[in-house]
């Protein structure tokens, strides 16, 4: 039971990867002169499609958690709209946040609104297909030991392995290297990419590895 | 022997400053100086030298150049005249280096590649280093001998054109002069307008001698676009034009004077490709020279090339060609091309004056001068120079005159050479042996601090100290002994001066013998930890709670910060360092304040996570017995949260939002470091005449905001003594002219508003003299702590108002805003999560490092505010203006630190929090220096 989950978790986390980088390979042959870091914002919108939707599929499909009681339509529609409304509101919180943490104010707007709907879909997007919008389920993953489920772990090593690599990305636009990737928040949206697809990677493996000692209260 | 934790800490802190202050010592070494620098009497130039018959010629040689023209081009890079862009958009000036009469070099200045440093070294031809910076600190005025002091006392008459730093260096040096300010970048045509408007007026007149033009346009231009914008082809456009004028007119002139003009064009420092400077790479410190005078003759098809020679050169050339003796501490040589057309003899006479002031400058700063082979070098074409004299007195054929004088002149080219290099060697000369030493009495007090960390968690507060084991003094005699014989063969073989041989041989005893003293300490600590260590590791239940994300975050921003100042561009931009995570601080307090606030609220009716570890009985039992204390820990503070009335939690909520937004507003304050230096601010923009009201309005409301804040703890006199201090700040502000006075007087009258600032000084002094008092009573009498606290609280605040007062208005906000975060950190955060003392020192000085940049500061020099250390003084007296410089910048580690010592003393239940908390800025402080 516990092996079938893992290898699950790990076949859906490899869709995930893929669609990353699928997202930097197939815009090339439809558009002229794309390229990651000359076109940058076409890209994030284009990754960021791809992983939504990737996410959204994987949710239909694998329905990691136990269905609600209550599924009628306009439950289900009402969900989504919350859903929506709290992805927008994620991508505003970290724009105010990147502006707090010194991204200009005035400047750049759309560089780093693009970027906080980045972060967004590496983290808010699986939280609300896993754990629907509900602050406080996401609270109760987010605190120690109040993980309930493999899907859950993954789910927190990924969205911390995002934010690490994004707080990481901006460590090197002080550096005077002149390198085209150096620049505001090109180096920061590369960050958040590799500490997603990185905590994707990590994840299945971590939880094989200590798959004896990972208890959860479920089961 | 036993010690009490705080006076381990301070005997550590006392040995680190040592340390550090002898490495320093070692870094940067004196720059090369004569001795007789202070006095000005005039020295008798060296006689030509003779062998036999007695020279007539003692005199100083009579000026080469009847005018003398310099244009200074700010930034004016050596391709900008030599390169594409020159021939593009410099057309005379390149058909004037390729066919006319001149002689073109590329000079190469050394780093700082900043404006005043330069001047400096064109002037002196001395290199300005980092020791003479902090000697005169900015007493503006250039005491060194230069080319413009000997040429105002020989007479001539010096006009002055350009940057204002000029005028603060020289005063009343120029019969005329007009400065423009470099301070708005954005204007690169008025600047050069104001320059270039007094030239028509100038050149038709005849009463100067010298003239200086510093045109600032290109520079700012590289600032505000780069060194390939459009209007860089501009800019050289007009400066081509502008020097062809003067260049007509000193022709003009020609006709009717006996000797040549010369018109010199050089830049004080390169550009980089990004469009700033002050590094050192080579786009910066290359720049052009070029020498323009009808001495200069050339035949057609001589092709010159620009030869790369010192910036510090032109000042020797200067020298000699006015007519003016070196100055002293030049270490550039003559441009030997310059006198190339003159006779043998006159050649030769140049070339010995300059020799000998270069030797005499290397007799005063080198020991061993007689070894130099630039020394000797001088001595044999001394030599030679007499016979040859000798030879020509006695009227020999010409020929052989010119043989011999050829080969007199390879000499001292050669002697120039050398000396010249081995005097700019010595600048640049590290001093290994004290650096060692420093660094390694640093290291091993940073050891022993480690070392001690696992004990001093422990309950007891004292530490162990093995000196007087008798087990170690083998070791000890032994180091001491290996020490001594290290001095002793380093100091006698050495080469060069070295500081630490210098010194007393009781102060170098003493210095070993400490480092013998703490090896042994530090051996004899090591087995006792590793002891402890192992002991610790074999108990089953682990020692202490887990660390939480907050911790973690601490060590790795610390360790991260130390380890990024291994990048050069890392310390140059180390306010980003400290603004990121000091953002990060504020949002991993925020995260833990929130989920507090929802164990606390909804904690308990769900159950199941903290409450109720039943189901983990899977888990193994460190892991078990390590989630419980954690638990413990985490409900305790989530029941102390709980405590708070429903205001005080909306607070707690709001307040990590609050510091973050005001970290995000100071930040737009100043912008600071290499990169961002130039961007537009909010300080400049206050700071800019037009918007005196605002800035009036703001630093009224934070003259009183800083009085809401600080003066709930205090006692109702100093109360009343702080309210008038503040209100001092404000009028001395309004006495010199920073902010507008509400009581009409009219802007005419700018004092230096001495009074009011000696009044505010009086305050000061009360509040901190009362604090005092209560302090030492509290000592004295045993009901203290009450009297303790308020009397740390007041000299506190004493110290904010010394910092309002010194504080440029535009950084008041800086002041307000590092209030209340203490504020709202003391009340919001440290105490309702119960952080540890580690933790919240720590913070603190995280907190401390930030403001130091948000006030503007960085880690170059030229960030400094030496106005500080004027306010209230009539004159610039060195200690005091020391003093109030060093405290003006260090305002915002001061005022953490003292808040720490008043937080940690309030907090009255734990007895051993000041030690601690002194240790733990020991080793944080500890360990940037020890890199």
């Amino acid at each position: 039971m516990k092996d079938n989950d893992i290898k699950r978790l790990l076949y859906a986390h490899l869709l995930c990867i893929f669609s990353v980088i699928l997202s930097t390979f197939i815009p090339s042959l439809f558009l002229e002169r794309f390229s990651i870091l000359e076109t940058h914002l076409t890209w994030l919108c284009i990754c960021s499609v791809f992983v939504t939707a990737v996410n959204l599929v994987l949710y239909l499909v694998v329905k990691p958690n136990a269905p609600s009681k209550r599924s009628s339509l306009s439950h289900k529609v009402a969900r989504f709209l919350k859903c929506c409304i709290y992805f927008l509101m994620s991508c505003f919180c970290f724009h105010v946040i990147f502006v707090l943490y010194g991204a200009p104010l005035i400047e750049l707007v759309l560089e780093t609104f693009l970027f906080a709907v980045i972060l967004s879909t590496f983290t808010t997007v699986p939280c609300l297909c896993l754990l629907g919008p509900n602050i406080k389920a996401w609270l109760r993953v987010f605190s120690r030991n109040g993980v309930a489920s493999i899907w859950e772990n993954s789910l927190q090593i990924t969205t911390i392995s995002s934010f690490i690599g994004s707080w990481l990305g901006a460590f090197p636009i002080p550096l005077d290297w002149e390198r085209p990737w150096q620049v505001w928040p090109i180096s920061c949206t590369l960050g958040a990419t590799f500490g997603y697809v990185a905590g994707l990677a990590v994840s299945p493996l971590w939880i094989y590895w200590n798959r004896k000692r990972l208890t959860y209260k479920n089961n | 022997m036993r010690l009490g934790s705080g006076t381990f800490a301070a005997c550590c802190v006392a040995i680190e400053v040592l340390g550090v202050a002898i490495f320093l010592r070692g870094f940067f070494p004196v720059p090369v100086r004569s001795s007789s620098r202070t006095e000005h009497r005039a020295e008798p130039p060296a006689p030509e030298p003779s062998t036999g018959a007695s020279s007539n010629w003692t005199k100083l040689p009579p000026p080469l150049f009847s005018k003398v023209v310099v244009v200074l081009i700010d930034a004016l890079r050596d391709d900008f005249v030599f390169g594409s862009k020159g021939v593009k958009f410099m057309p005379y000036t390149t058909y004037l280096v390729e066919k006319g009469a001149s002689h073109s070099f590329v000079a190469e200045a050394k780093p700082p590649t900043v404006t005043m440093p330069r001047i400096k070294a064109l002037m002196t031809g001395s290199l300005p280093g980092f020791g003479d910076v902090v000697r005169n600190l900015n007493s503006p005025a250039l005491l060194e001998d230069n080319v413009i002091r000997q040429a105002k006392a020989a007479g001539k008459r010096i006009i002055f054109y350009g940057d204002e730093t000029w005028v603060k260096l020289f005063p009343k040096h120029f019969v005329e002069y007009d400065g423009t300010t470099s301070f708005f970048v954005s204007d690169y045509t008025e600047v050069d307008d104001n320059v270039t408007r007094h030239l028509e007026k100038v050149l038709t007149r005849e009463d100067w001698d010298v003239l200086i033009l510093h045109y600032l346009g290109l520079d700012h231009i590289g600032h505000l676009s780069g060194p390939d914008s459009p209007l860089i082809g501009h800019k050289l456009r007009e400066m081509d034009s502008v020097l062809m004028k003067i260049h007509m007119a000193l022709l003009s002139k020609e006709r009717e004077a006996l000797l040549p003009g010369l018109l010199v064009l050089c830049g004080d420092h390169g550009m980089s490709e990004s469009g700033s400077h002050g590094a050192s790479s080579m786009e910066e410190v290359n720049t052009a020279l070029v020498l323009i005078s009808s001495a200069f003759e050339r035949k057609p098809g001589d092709i010159r090339h620009p030869k790369h020679v010192q910036q510090t050169d032109l000042a020797a050339t200067l020298a000699i060609g006015l007519g003016l003796p070196i100055p002293k501490n030049s270490v550039g040589r003559l441009l030997f091309p310059v006198v190339e057309g003159k006779p043998m003899r006159e050649q030769l006479r140049f070339l010995h004056l300059n020799t000998v002031q270069l030797s005499k400058l290397l007799q005063e700063n080198v020991p061993l001068y007689e070894k130099d082979p630039g020394f000797e070098q001088f001595k044999m074409s001394e030599k030679l120079h007499g016979n040859w004299i000798k030879l020509y007195l006695e009227e020999n054929s010409s020929e052989v005159l010119l043989n011999l004088g050829t080969k007199v002149l390879r000499q001292y080219l050669n002697a120039l050479q050398t000396l010249s290099l081995s005097l700019s060697r010595q600048v640049a000369q590290y001093d290994i042996y004290s650096m060692a030493v420093g660094t390694t009495l640093v290291l091993e007090v940073l050891a022993l601090l480690l070392l001690s960390v696992p004990k001093a968690l422990g309950p007891a507060a004292e530490l162990d100290m093995p000196l007087s084991s008798p087990l170690f003094s083998l070791l000890f005699y032994l180091t001491l002994l290996v020490l001594s014989a290290v001095h002793v063969v380093v100091c006698t073989s050495t080469e060069s001066a070295c500081y630490f041989c210098s010194v007393s041989w009781l102060a170098a005893g003493g210095a070993m013998l400490l480092m013998s003293a703490l090896l042994c300490a530090l051996v004899s600590a090591l087995p006792k930890t590793v002891v402890g260590v192992k002991h610790v590791g074999k108990s089953p239940a682990p020692s202490s709670s887990r660390w939480s994300e907050l911790d973690l975050l601490i060590l790795l921003g610390t360790t991260g910060h130390v380890l990024s100042l291994g990048a050069s561009s890392f310390i140059e931009e180390e306010h980003q360092t400290w603004y990121f995570l000091v953002s990060t601080l504020c949002l991993a307090l925020c995260q833990e304040v929130y989920r507090n606030h929802f164990l606390s609220s909804d904690g308990d009716p769900r159950g199941g996570l903290h409450t109720e570890p039943g189901p983990e009985g899977a888990t193994p039992v460190g892991a078990k017995g390590c989630a419980l204390l954690e638990d413990d820990r985490t409900r305790a503070a989530a029941s102390a949260f709980k405590r708070l009335g429903g205001t005080d939690q909306r607070m707690v909520l709001a307040s990590p939002w609050a510091v973050l937004c005001c970290c995000r507003l100071l930040r737009a304050l100043n912008q600071t470091g290499v990169q961002g230096a130039h961007r537009p601010d909010l300080g400049h923009w206050l700071t800019s005449s037009d918007h005196k009201a605002a800035l009036s309005v703001l630093a009224a409301l934070s003259l009183l905001a800083v009085f809401l804040l600080v003066q709930r703890r205090c006692s109702p006199m100093s109360k009343v003594a702080l309210a008038l201090g503040l209100l001092g700040v404000y009028c001395y502000r309004a006495a010199i002219g920073n902010v507008m006075s509400p009581w009409q007087r009219g802007n005419s009258d700018i004092s230096k508003g001495i009074v009011e600032a000696r009044f505010v000084y009086v305050f000061v002094l009360g509040i901190l003299f009362t604090g005092t008092k209560d302090l030492l009573r509290s000592q004295v009498s045993a009901a203290g702590v009450p009297a303790r606290t308020v009397g740390l609280w007041e000299i506190h605040s004493g110290l904010v108002l010394l910092a309002a007062l010194l504080l440029r208005p535009h950084n008041l906000p800086v002041l307000v805003s590092s209030l209340l975060v203490q504020t709202l950190m003391a009340k919001c955060v440290w105490k309702p999560l119960n952080h540890g003392v580690a933790e919240v020192t720590v913070m603190h000085y995280w907190f401390g490092q930030a403001f130091f940049y948000f006030q503007g500061n960085s880690n170059n020099i030229a960030t400094v505010d030496v106005s500080a250390g004027f306010v209230g003084l009539e004159h610039y007296v060195e200690v005091p203006a020391a003093f109030l410089t060093t405290f003006a910048t260090y305002v915002g580690p001061i005022l953490w630190a003292s808040h720490l010592v008043n937080y940690l003393s309030s907090e009255s239940s734990r007895r051993k929090g000041l030690p601690e908390g002194q240790r733990w800025v020991s080793v944080c402080a500890v360990r940037p220096c020890s890199l």
